[in-house]
Order: C-alpha cells, then sequence, then structure tokens
C-alpha cells in the first residue's frame, strides 16, 4: 500500500501547476511514498521538550543595509526570457488574474 | 417579510508599501514609474544561486508599525514559502511569515461618531514581499514588469470588529495617517502605497434566530472611496441573497470578489483555496530575527504621538473643534508648525483660523506644507497676538501673513507699512463717532425709538463710523461708544 496514492499526487500537481502523464503519477507515487516512510521514520525519534527548527544554521539577525546597489539592467534583465515585448516579459495570457501578493 | 435585523461584521486585510530606498531581500531601488523590468536583479528573477539578505530598514519600520497598533513584537520571528503561481513573483512562491508572525494582538483606535474612539483589534501584522506588476493586452498575452516585485510589504490583519462602510473607512484613513506619521509609508493611493480587503458578512436575526450570511473578500481595493463603496454594495447584496436562497456561511469557505467601479458593485470571481493549500514551509534562505529588549527599546524611541491622540488633545487642551482638530492633525509636519506657534505663545484658535484657511489654502497650493511656507514660528505667533489684542482685524491678519511668506519684516511692521493698524483708542474714536451721530439725526432717533428700524439703524451709524475713518476704527470700540452715546442724550 502506498503511503502517497495517484490521487494525492495529481492533487499536488495541480497546485504546483505541474501537468503529470499517468505513468509520471505513478513513478511519483512510489518516489513520494518513499521519502513519506523515511520522514516517518523520523518521527520515532523522542523530541520531547525539544524546540522545533525555524532554521537549520542557528544564526540570526543577518541584515543588510538599506542601500541601493545596481540592478542588471533592462537588457540583462530580459536577457533569458522565452519572449519579450519591448522591456516587458511577455507570457501566455493570465485567464484567471487572483495575482497580487 | 418576516421580522428581520442584521449587524455588518467586517474585518480588515491591509497591504502598505514601505518607505525603504531598496527592495525587501535585495538592493534594487524602489522606484515607482520607471522604465519597466529596469529596477531588477537576480534575487528579483528568483535566478538559481541568488540570496535574498533581509532590508533591516524595512524590518525596523515593520516593528515600528506594530508598536504604534499596540500589538505584542515577537522575541523570535521567521520568514516562510508561500505557494504562488503567476508570472509576478518568478520564484513561485512569495517570502512572507507564516506561523510566527513579527508582531500580534494589537489594536487601533478609528474617531467615530460620539466622543469615544473605538478600538479596531489587530489580529496579527506581518512583513513580506510584492509581486510585480501585470498588464493584460489587447493581444492573447500579458506583459510582466518586476520592478515592484520585492517591495517591502506590511501586512495587517483585523478582527471583524467594524460594523459599517463608514467605520472600515475610518480606520483606513486612520491607518494612513498612522504611517504617514511615522515616516514608514508614503501611503499615496495612487502609487498603491495601499491596498484593501475587506471580508464582509452579515449576522442576520429572523424570527428569533440567527443566520450568518457566507463571508465574501474584496480583493485589492485602492481608494477609499472604493473601500467604502463595495462594503455598502456588499451589506445590500447580502441581504438581498439570504432572503432570495436563505444560503447560510459553511465554516472555513469564502468567496472573492472583485470591485467593479464602473459599474460600482461586486463581481464573483472565486471560492478560495484553502489555506493549507499555499504550502507554507519555514524558507531556509532567510535567517529569522531575534528581538532583543535594547534594540525593541530603541525602536520605541522612535515612536511620535499619534495622530488620532493629537487630534484628541487639541480639541480638549485648545478648545479647537473636531473639524479643525482634525484638519491641523492631517499631516504630522503642519501639526508640529502649529504647536510651535502656539509654544511661543500664539493663541491657539487664533493661530488654526491663521493655518487652516490662510496657510493651508497657499500651502495647497503650492504643494507643499505650513513649513515651508517661508513663515517664522515667533512672527506667526505675534501676529495671532495682534488679532486677540484686537489691533487688527482677522482679515488684515490674512493679509500681512501672505506678505510674511514673501519678506522678512515682522507682523507689526508690516501692518503699519499697510495701515492695517485698527484705532481702538476709545478718546480717538469718540470725536468720529460723535461727528456720525451729528450728520445722522434720523438713524439716531430711529436707534433711540427701538422697534424694527432699530438694528439696521444702529448697523448704519457703525459703518458710517467705520467709513470715516477708512476702515481702521476697531468695530468692537466704536459699537461700545455708539451704545454709550445713544443711551445717555
Ligand atoms: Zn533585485
Amino acid at each position: 500500500m502506498k503511503k502517497i496514492d495517484a490521487e494525492q499526487v495529481r492533487k499536488v500537481a495541480k497546485l504546483s501547476r505541474l501537468d503529470l502523464t499517468d505513468a509520471e503519477v505513478q513513478e511519483f507515487s512510489g518516489q513520494l511514498s518513499a521519502i513519506f516512510k523515511y520522514v516517518e521514520k523520523m518521527n520515532e525519534v523522542d523530541t520531547d521538550g525539544v524546540e522545533p527548527l525555524a532554521h537549520c544554521l542557528g544564526v540570526n539577525n543577518c541584515f543588510r543595509d538599506d542601500v541601493v546597489r545596481q540592478s542588471l539592467g533592462v537588457e540583462k534583465t530580459l536577457a533569458n526570457a522565452p519572449e519579450r515585448d519591448d522591456e516587458f516579459f511577455k507570457v501566455p495570457k493570465i485567464l484567471d488574474d487572483n495575482s497580487g501578493a | 417579510m418576516a421580522d428581520l435585523e442584521y449587524k455588518v461584521i467586517v474585518g480588515l486585510e491591509i497591504h502598505v508599501h514601505l518607505r525603504t530606498a531598496t527592495k525587501m531581500f535585495c538592493g534594487c531601488e524602489l522606484a515607482y514609474g520607471q522604465q519597466a523590468n529596469s529596477r531588477v536583479c537576480p534575487v528579483c528573477l528568483g535566478l538559481p544561486g541568488a540570496l535574498p539578505v533581509m532590508n533591516k530598514k524595512a524590518f525596523e519600520y515593520s516593528v515600528l508599525a506594530g508598536l504604534a497598533l499596540n500589538c505584542e513584537i515577537a522575541k523570535f520571528t521567521k520568514w516562510d514559502r508561500k505557494g504562488y503561481y503567476y508570472p509576478d513573483l518568478p520564484k513561485n512562491y512569495q517570502i512572507s511569515q507564516y506561523d510566527l508572525p513579527f508582531s500580534e494582538h494589537g489594536y487601533i483606535e478609528i474617531p467615530v461618531e460620539g466622543p469615544q474612539a473605538k478600538k479596531i483589534r489587530i489580529t496579527r501584522a506581518h512583513l513580506e514581499e510584492d509581486a510585480g506588476k501585470n498588464t493584460h493586452t489587447s493581444g492573447n498575452y500579458s506583459q510582466v514588469d518586476l520592478n515592484r516585485a520585492g517591495t517591502p510589504l506590511l501586512e495587517i490583519v483585523t478582527e471583524p470588529d467594524m460594523n459599517s462602510g463608514a467605520e472600515v473607512r475610518a480606520m483606513a484613513v486612520e491607518l494612513q495617517r498612522i504611517v504617514r506619521y511615522l515616516g514608514i509609508s508614503e501611503g499615496d493611493m495612487q502609487k498603491g502605497h495601499m491596498r484593501f480587503e475587506p471580508n464582509i458578512n452579515l449576522a442576520i436575526t429572523k424570527d428569533g434566530k440567527e443566520y450568518r450570511t457566507p463571508i465574501a473578500e474584496i480583493k485589492n481595493l485602492n481608494s477609499f472611496r472604493a473601500l467604502e463603496a463595495s462594503v455598502n454594495y456588499e451589506v445590500v447584496r447580502q441581504l438581498d441573497e439570504f432572503e432570495r436562497t436563505g444560503k447560510v456561511m459553511v465554516e472555513g469557505s469564502k468567496t472573492t470578489r472583485g470591485w467593479d467601479d464602473a459599474g460600482r458593485q461586486t463581481v464573483l470571481q472565486r471560492e478560495k483555496e484553502e489555506a493549507s493549500d499555499y504550502r507554507y514551509f519555514p524558507d531556509p534562505d532567510i535567517l529569522p530575527v531575534v528581538m532583543t529588549d535594547e534594540w525593541l527599546g530603541e525602536i520605541r524611541g522612535r515612536l511620535c504621538e499619534l495622530p488620532l491622540k493629537k487630534q484628541m488633545r487639541y480639541v480638549a487642551d485648545y478648545n479647537l473643534s473636531e473639524y479643525d482638530a482634525g484638519v491641523l492633525t492631517g499631516e504630522r509636519a503642519n501639526a508640529e508648525f502649529f504647536e510651535r506657534v502656539v509654544e511661543a505663545g500664539g493663541e491657539p484658535k487664533r493661530v488654526c483660523n491663521l493655518l487652516t484657511q490662510m496657510g493651508l489654502k497657499v500651502a495647497n497650493a503650492r504643494d507643499c506644507g505650513l513649513a515651508e511656507l517661508g513663515l517664522k514660528e515667533n512672527d506667526m505667533a505675534k501676529l495671532a497676538k495682534m488679532i486677540e489684542g484686537g489691533d487688527i482685524n482677522a482679515s488684515a491678519g490674512d493679509r500681512i501673513m501672505q506678505e510674511m511668506m514673501v519678506s522678512d519684516k515682522g507682523p507689526g511692521k508690516i501692518a503699519r507699512e499697510l495701515n492695517l493698524i485698527q484705532k481702538s483708542d476709545a478718546g480717538e474714536l469718540e470725536a468720529f463717532v460723535e461727528a456720525v451721530l451729528a450728520e445722522n439725526e434720523k438713524a439716531v432717533e430711529d436707534v433711540r425709538n427701538g422697534g424694527k428700524k432699530s438694528k439696521a439703524a444702529r448697523g448704519f451709524l457703525l459703518g458710517q463710523v467705520m467709513q470715516k475713518t477708512k476702515g481702521q476704527a476697531n468695530p468692537q470700540v466704536v459699537n461700545q461708544i455708539l451704545q454709550e452715546k445713544l443711551k445717555s442724550k
């Protein structure tokens, strides 16, 4: 019995805007299940009284000053764009526009 | 129709652009209206190997806002990745804060009808990055400009404590005043520095039972007018929908709607994804922040008296009207100029009149503050005293003030040069009054006979004296003399 079934893989793929073939769904279902099993194994460790870790480095308060640095410039910025429209990135029309952070 | 009562329930999410020189996690300049994609670097593009590093000023500005909103500031705060699949954030996630925001559990006080301010609870405030800008062209594609991507964005979430469109608007206006006072945001609505998302539903009581209508969230409102109008529209729409369908809220679900400004209505966009679908997880690039007491104390030292408190103090201490106090405290620099003039000895009400009328008229025309009009605080205080003492009248005060903006002369000197000093010397004025009474026997008789004509005749005599003195007599003194003379004959 797989821990992550095909249905769950499809859901996660949809959320990530990934288009998977049926064969890929099967493949990832196996891989993800293996990862999941491994994580479950770690669950066996007794973590009572251990603070959850927010960051693996154990370093805090790393800032930079609010000083302007040179940006790339329009040409370099767009150099790797699949398509451009003047100085803009050109992308497929956004249909359901709920963008905006 | 059955007996039906309802209460409007609104919570608000507000996004505020912080006024730093650079972006949240890179040194790209924050600039409005520049050439598209000219303020972009590998961090903005989410290129492999790019390392975002937090802007210290943006974090401190956020903490300052948290303190002004009476929030508890977390001793430990961290950043998370929030799944996001639109091209205006090429990383495919937004750096945001999920379970350990830098501040929680605060409140803001807003002015409402009546003497008491209303408290709106703040659930939390956290710091994240803004997305870029998508423009939809007429063709079958969209244009993306990443200049705005990575702008430090303060997100403030309130409890559902507002109960009308007007209260929601008051909350938004108050928040704008606060961020401007603190200097952490320009709060310019036209430039999209503040965006609002109200969550609205109704608690309906019908036949002794209570119902909650489904919650609607209105996305991305960027004017106070649209904010208030959209809430008012939703109230009517939800009431109507409830009466037609009886539909009630399902726990954990809400619909997203947009505001159609031209049609003045909200439009359904989508059923909301559940929070877990954003798949937050701790961002390994961004290090957590530990807040020390010392650092927090230093930031607290940058707080100032907040606008509503100032406004209420002006009403209580200076006896100004709510309206005048509101106008004076609109901008911090203006309020502080007013306070300096009062400190220099100007009577507050006179100073207020000079500044809110002639002062703000000129300042608005020049698009500057009161402090930039070339007026010296001491001279303004003297001018107010001259009006208070009756040496000049109010309109002369306005004229002198205009002159003070362009010359170095003091108000006394200007008043003398322009011949604006009022004659208040009773002995001197008495002669004018007597001459006028002698020349106008008919009017004198009308006054003494009393009745309908008396008041008009008295006004006429006063006018004659003013004319004889070329408008330089102090009308109050003239009136007193007239009263005496007309009684004693
Ligand atoms: Zn950048």
